[in-house]
């Protein structure tokens, strides 16, 4: 009996997956805000109904009641922050919305499966993400001095990596956390956002050369001090992210083609200067060169996913746990391994999705500003995604890289919370701009404060 | 452009997971280190069958009525090494076989259904190229002898036969055990010889020596003549004939058919063993064979003239060479096959439950070892073999043979291995054959017969 169910549940999930992925894409369709409310309403339906046969099937398996409650806890929390999110901001971009709780609850109910207690540390990390987010739309929003701040962003992130870069405690061959009494953080999580604030901040006020020779400077000391704390991965996120900025900012390619070229000699030098750097391309060529030693992670990843096959091997079948990081740095081969490579595909489809979602909402900016910042954070959700997917698939060498909302880690949630946090702020810019000119071509002599204030409160 | 970008990647990665799904996984899959992940597969599925060229079943599980499933041989101990065993570890066919005999590729929702019902879904049938007329022929003919055979087909490389003796009973496997690993055993029953053994070629070796010389003497090694007295010296060493035969006057063809040693010792003086070691290296000595079942790779060790006794021993088969018995098979077929040497292969195809292909294996060429002309000229030395000398009773009605004797040294004061290695017909070769008896005595009385036993099973199969 228990075995009809979790296998019948393992199939509607799977068809769940494919129907959220296919709306994802068909909200898509119309720019018609009321139109895509109604389809993400659907959506939202799906993540619940996920969740539950996820939590199902874990619970079946387990037989551990505390699973339920977590899960209860969960479905009260979504609920809220649903209700919250949209009674604050009515105008917000509910395809973000529910695309964030989505892959978020996914990747709680991965690490559920993985190990509990951290589940429960990554759920209040969660809440209180989500929480402190909420009030990130209505800064970038109201905050319209931002864009003045360049050296002070430049400083802070510097700064912060060099701390973490001198002083940082070494996990796992890579210095990235930096521990504050109870709080370990890894501040090039959020940094990552200082970066492109500071580099749109530097191209809103012109696009000369010589402005270009200094923002590159100043980027290249982030990336060079990354890579010298071995965070090859955050240094390469950081990297792409600045050439697609300089091109938005620009509309030059051939500083886009020339960094990419400068990128690659770099990356040769970086393999011939740094053994790490060696020893990743090593492993990715073949890791049963040393199976026992450096390679043992990608090829228990590599049999987590072919042992998976289309279909996968069912919530709590496989054996994801003989990965090591599997909650981290190779969630998606767990993913893999016990919900199926279909499964796995549509969420990439769905990363897909929900990047070119936040760079529809930073191509309408008007402001060059928040046009590079909105580009600038969408493309390293996207750079991250690639290299995580990549690595732990032996597409590109292993990077060691976090996916964003799903892999376990406080960091790495809070701080993608913050992007699209700020991408909801630049979409609520927006969607204000419409409406004012729908207003005034309305009721022209309204006052602007009080639709303001009545935007804000109703 | 950004967004067009990012498309792209990501299309890059589905397109990766598709085809590391679709190509790669089996690989991985089936890795020895994932072990820990086969004991799922075997919990879902049920092991499939392994069946041979024409039809019959090697190994298949049955289920009774509790559940309890049995690995079935119905040959017994006949494909004991080649098919292999899975109850104890997993051995020839049963463990490179693997991921298609624990993997379903009937339809997915045939699969659901299967898996909603809570029973396993059937494993995939593996048909291999085994043929259970041959190898019974072979298994028979070798009798209580302990040794290998091997045929292949020598245009494609397909393993037709393949037995080891001593052997034992894998339906069994797990009871003796204890027996078979014993250290009082010295009969290595688990060993596949045919793969494994590593014998001195003795006189089949002459292949190569008679190649190299005729490489080195272009236009006079139809010159050639020796005048054999039983016994050839040279410096202070003495190379002797088998049973003490005079050979008397005879050309490069007569010192083939009759395995002069004494001819061959004094080509071998002749002869460049820089070259001779670079052709060995060609010929698949000194590296793994292209074949996934469990075997060690030949050696040729001699790489110049410096010691007078090596060249000579080295120049007949004997000193430090030593090779398997697929190896063997291999040479010949690379004569037979007009000097283009196939990698050996066991496995024909996958089917589905419903007999349906899921992957079939093609022929694959390993390695060009020798020219058309070449390989004529040496098949030309081995028909003598048969019609004119040592060979004679590899000979059967109906098909013509060319092979080379063998009657190996390897410890004094016992009985020489016995060798044989051959191909039929001479003028369209179908199959090519090695045959090795451990103390046997002479090649061609001993080995010759049981290949000529392969031959007749394969041409009344063929004519049947």
């Amino acid at each position: 009996m228990v075995n009809l169910v979790t296998e019948i549940s393992r199939y509607l999930m799977l068809i769940i997956m494919v129907l959220y992925t296919i709306l994802n894409f068909y909200v898509l369709r119309k720019n018609d805000l009321r139109w895509q409310n109604r389809v993400c309403r659907k959506q939202i339906f799906l993540v619940f109904l996920l969740q539950c046969l996820g939590y199902l099937i874990l619970y079946l398996r387990t037989e551990d009641t505390k699973i339920l409650a977590f899960y209860g806890f969960q479905v009260a929390f979504f609920l809220m922050y649903f209700i919250l999110f949209k009674t604050i901001y009515p105008q917000c971009s509910r395809v973000l919305l529910s695309n964030l709780v989505f892959l978020f609850s996914l990747g709680l109910l991965m690490i559920t499966r993985l190990d509990f207690d951290r589940a429960k540390k990554q759920f209040a990390i969660g809440v209180i993400a989500c929480l402190i987010t909420l009030v990130i739309p209505a800064i970038i929003r109201h905050m319209r001095f931002l864009s003045r701040w360049a050296w002070f962003y430049a400083i802070v992130g510097i700064g912060l990596l060099s701390v973490v870069w001198l002083f940082g405690s070494t996990s796992y061959g890579a210095q990235l956390t930096l521990s504050l009494g109870p709080v370990a953080l890894q501040p090039s999580e959020f940094v990552k956002i200082s970066f492109v604030f500071f580099t749109a901040s530097m191209f809103q006020k012109g696009q000369s050369f010589g402005r270009a020779v200094i923002t590159t400077a100043v980027a290249g000391a982030h990336v060079l001090i990354l890579v010298a704390s071995t965070d090859l991965g955050s240094g390469l996120v950081y990297f792409m992210s600045y050439l697609f900025m300089i091109y938005v900012a620009t509309h030059k390619f051939w500083y886009f083609a020339g960094g990419l070229g400068a990128g690659a000699v770099a990356a040769v030098g970086a393999y011939h200067l740094f053994d790490h750097v060696k020893v990743r391309v090593a492993m990715w060529q073949n890791p049963f060169s040393d199976y026992e030693g450096k390679g043992y992670q990608l090829a228990q990843s590599l049999f987590a996913i072919s042992s998976g096959g289309w279909l996968g091997l069912g919530l709590c079948q496989g054996y994801p746990g003989s990965i090591p990081l599997a909650r981290n740095d190779f969630i998606f081969s767990a993913i893999c391994e016990e919900l199926g490579v279909i499964f796995a595909i549509c969420l990439v489809l769905i990363y897909l999705g929900f990047v070119l979602q936040l760079f529809w909402v930073s191509t309408w900016m008007d402001v060059l500003f928040y046009k590079i910042v909105g580009f600038g954070l969408a493309v390293m959700l996207g750079v991250q995604v690639f290299l995580h997917i990549g690595g732990v698939t032996k597409m590109i060498p292993s990077t060691g890289i976090t996916l964003p909302l799903i892999s376990y880690g406080g960091s790495s949630v809070l701080s993608t919370m913050i992007i699209i946090g700020v991408i909801q702020g630049l979409h609520l810019m927006k969607q204000n701009e419409v409406e004012e000119i729908e207003r005034r071509a309305v009721e022209p002599e309204e006052p602007e404060e009080e639709r303001e204030g009545e935007g804000r409160f109703r | 452009m950004v967004t067009y970008f990012f498309v792209f990647l990501f299309v890059g990665i589905i397109g990766y997971l598709g085809y590391f799904t679709y190509v790669k996984a089996d690989e991985y899959r089936t890795n020895e280190y994932n072990s820990k992940r086969q004991t799922i597969f075997a919990d879902r599925f049920v092991r499939g069958d392994i069946v041979s060229s024409n039809g019959k079943t090697l190994a298949t599980t049955t289920t009774d009525d509790d559940g309890n499933e049995v690995r079935e041989y119905p040959y017994g101990s006949m494909f004991a090494h080649v098919v292999g065993y899975s109850t104890k570890g997993n051995t020839g066919i049963e463990s490179l076989a693997s991921s298609y005999l624990l993997n379903s590729s009937i339809n997915p929702f045939v699969r659901a259904v299967y898996e909603l019902r809570d029973k396993k879904s059937p494993g995939d049938t593996v048909v291999t190229t085994l043929d259970t007329r041959l190898q019974a022929a072979a298994y028979d003919a070798l009798g209580d002898n302990k040794g290998a055979v091997v045929a292949i087909n020598p245009k494609t490389g397909e393993i037709l036969a393949m037995v080891s003796k001593p052997d034992y009973d894998p339906n069994e496997i797990n009871d003796i055990w204890d027996e078979l690993v014993d250290s009082d055993n010295k009969n290595s029953n688990l060993v596949n010889r045919a793969t494994q053994g590593l014998y001195p070629p003795g006189s089949t070796f002459k292949v190569i020596t008679a190649l190299e010389y005729i490489r080195e003497n272009p236009g006079t090694y139809s010159n050639f003549h020796f005048d054999c007295d039983s016994i050839y010296e040279s410096g202070e060493y003495q190379i002797r004939c088998s049973h003490g035969v005079s050979h008397g006057e005879e050309n490069l063809k007569e010192a083939f058919a009759a395995s002069c040693n004494g001819a061959f010792a004094s080509i071998g003086e002749t002869l460049n063993f820089a070259s001779m070691y670079q052709l060995c290296e060609d010929f698949g000595y000194n590296k793994q064979l292209p074949v996934n079942l469990l075997s060690n790779a030949s050696k040729f060790t001699l790489k110049d003239s410096s010691s007078l006794w090596d060249v000579l021993q080295t120049s007949i088969g004997q000193g430090q060479t030593t090779i398997t018995p697929l190896h063997n098979a291999m040479i010949a077929a690379a004569v037979a096959n007009g000097g283009v040497m196939m990698e050996p292969y066991v496995l024909d195809h996958v089917e589905n439950e419903n007999g349906n292909v899921i992957r079939s294996f093609s022929p694959k060429t390993w390695r060009t070892v020798m020219t058309k002309d070449e390989a004529d000229l040496l098949k030309d030395l081995m028909r003598a073999v048969v019609t004119d000398g040592t060979g004679s009773n590899a000979q059967g009605d109906g098909y013509t043979v060319a092979g080379k004797t063998g009657s190996a040294e390897w410890a004094s004061g016992k009985d020489t291995h016995a060798w044989f290695i051959g191909f039929a017909n001479v003028d369209d070769p179908e199959i090519a054959v090695s045959v090795i008896v451990e103390e046997g005595g002479s090649g061609g009385s001993v080995a010759a017969p049981v290949a000529r036993a392969v031959f007749d099973a394969y041409y009344e199969a063929k004519n049947s």
